[in-house]
């Protein structure tokens, strides 16, 4: 379980976070919506420890892990998988080597069962054959998906997802889509993901939660989302430019 | 307090943070020693085309000036031993460094400025790696080891331009010129020469891996950064050229 308690964070004159509160459950998929530039990814690099906040606790089972040091976090972190909005694939490396460089560098497997260990993985993402690419050869959804394969590889309780659909065409959003579900349920992971894609929550999501001016906002079931009269939520979900929200 | 001021103290102690950092990280140059040798291969090897190319031609200009400015006053005999003196003690590693801060210093900040742009580095730390070990340490060992071994071959080069020049239109044999070269050779000509190497090598490394990670601001950041790479190595360069001659010979 990950609990977020009253963080605060800013980045020179500008206070990003204003005291979040957020607890999501062990199995759980939560998706955290809004707008562009609110604070959604710096959140989540929160979680994950790539950003201390300046007030306010993140328990991951129960253990503060503001306090820790490099190594308590990178200890942490090998239970943790991400991926990343522009998927951050290592451009000096190929695909097998991005994929299979945390079995690598943390496990004591022979280089026969990293191999398998990626192809398995690879095909769990709907990918083959392309273990000797570069990123520079494949498509936006193709790294995306090489992404995923990259976060999942090592058997991780958490993934956490950055805009996972951003910049995908709409039938491959929907494969991403597809492929955090399938995933979830192939392998019993715990999902934080970050979007303002409503499409994407809803399908993938157990409960979506809103963050707006530095907080969280709104909590519930996709069904609820839908449903509820928050007048905030709803400008977001329905994408109108009339609302609380300003559109400029 | 200035704000240029107040960076150049943040860059002071950024700078001396991550040189602690590599230190306390330089056994992994050996558990990721693949990573090492790619780095030397591409500081090194690649280096060699160009480092050569300086080379002929500081070592022939340096006979041509020398013979200008002595030949009036000392017998000719002693070009070999002008042209090596200067080649080891000063011009071998101080060009030697300046060409490979401008070849490798900015690739090294330009590619390490995508990574941190790109979001690599951060991807790199969620996978449990740490970047200074995994990125810097490789290229500074590499930065250390190859730049004396680039200057050993740039004296090599130099004092062969120097003889060819000194041969075909200095009217100097061979034989003189290298008697001259052999007769008041010290030691420590080329032990200070590479001593300097290794300052430079690492201050190259270092600096391009500084001003990589903190890159920000899209493609026009990672190209400030790689300039700023390029000009901050070359005047420590030139700094650091100046302390460790007056230590060695002052």
């Amino acid at each position: 379980m990950i609990e977020i308690k009253e963080v605060h964070k800013s980045f020179a004159q500008n206070e990003v976070l204003r005291g979040v509160n957020l607890t999501i459950q062990k199995g759980e998929t939560m998706v955290i919506i809004g707008r562009s530039g609110c604070g959604k990814s710096v959140l989540l690099k929160h979680i994950i420890g790539l950003l201390k906040p300046d007030q306010g606790k993140i328990l991951v089972d129960g253990e503060d892990i503001t306090s820790y040091n490099d190594n308590e976090l990178n200890k942490l972190r090998k239970r943790f998988g991400m991926l990343f909005q522009a998927s951050a694939l290592f451009d000096s490396m190929s695909v097998d080597e991005n994929v299979g460089l945390g079995l690598r560098e943390h496990t004591d497997l022979p280089e026969t069962e990293i191999k398998k260990k990626v192809t398995k993985t690879l095909k769990l993402v709907g990918l083959s054959g392309i273990e000797e690419k570069k990123p520079a050869e494949l498509s936006g959804g193709m790294k995306k998906r090489v992404g995923l394969a990259r976060a999942i590889a090592m058997d991780p309780e958490y993934v956490l997802y950055d805009e996972p659909t951003t910049g995908v065409d709409p039938i491959m959003a929907d494969v991403i889509n597809e492929l955090i579900v399938s995933c979830r349920n192939a392998l019993s992971i715990t999902s934080i993901a970050v979007t303002h894609d409503i499409v994407s929550a809803h399908k993938i999501a157990d409960r979506i939660a809103m963050l707006y001016e530095g907080k969280i906002i709104f909590i519930g079931t996709p069904e609820e989302t839908k449903n509820t009269d928050h007048p905030v939520v709803r400008q977001f979900i329905e994408g109108s430019a009339q609302g609380p929200i300003p559109a400029l | 307090m200035g704000r240029n001021t107040l960076v150049f103290f943040q860059d002071v102690g950024g700078l001396a943070i991550l040189v602690k950092r590599v230190f306390l990280g330089l056994p992994s140059a050996f558990t990721r020693s693949r990573l090492t040798t790619e780095q030397m291969l591409l500081m090194g090897v690649n280096s060699l085309p160009l480092i050569a190319l300086v080379s002929i031609f500081t070592g022939a200009v340096t006979a041509v000036q020398a013979v200008y400015q002595i030949s009036d006053y000392v017998p000719m005999r002693y070009i070999g031993t002008a042209v090596g003196k200067a080649v080891m003690i000063e011009l071998a590693p101080v060009l030697t460094a300046l060409v490979v801060a401008g070849r490798v210093g900015a690739a090294i900040a330009a590619e390490l400025g995508t990574m941190k742009d790109t979001e690599q580095i951060d991807a790199l730390e969620t996978l449990a790696l740490d970047p200074v070990k995994y990125l810097v340490v490789p290229r500074f060992v590499a930065g250390f080891i190859m730049l004396p071994v680039l200057t050993i071959f740039a004296d090599t080069i130099a004092i062969l331009g120097g003889l060819g020049v000194s041969t075909a239109s200095l009217h100097v044999s061979p034989h003189v010129f290298l008697n001259g070269l052999k007769d008041f050779f010290k030691m420590m000509d080329l032990t200070s020469g590479l001593l300097k190497a290794f300052v430079f090598g690492s201050i190259i490394s270092i600096i391009g891996c500084y001003q990589g990670f903190k890159t920000t601001g899209g493609a026009e950041g990672v190209g400030r950064s790689a300039t700023k790479a390029v000009v901050i190595s070359s005047v420590l360069i030139l700094i650091s050229d100046y302390v460790v001659a007056s230590i060695l010979f002052g």
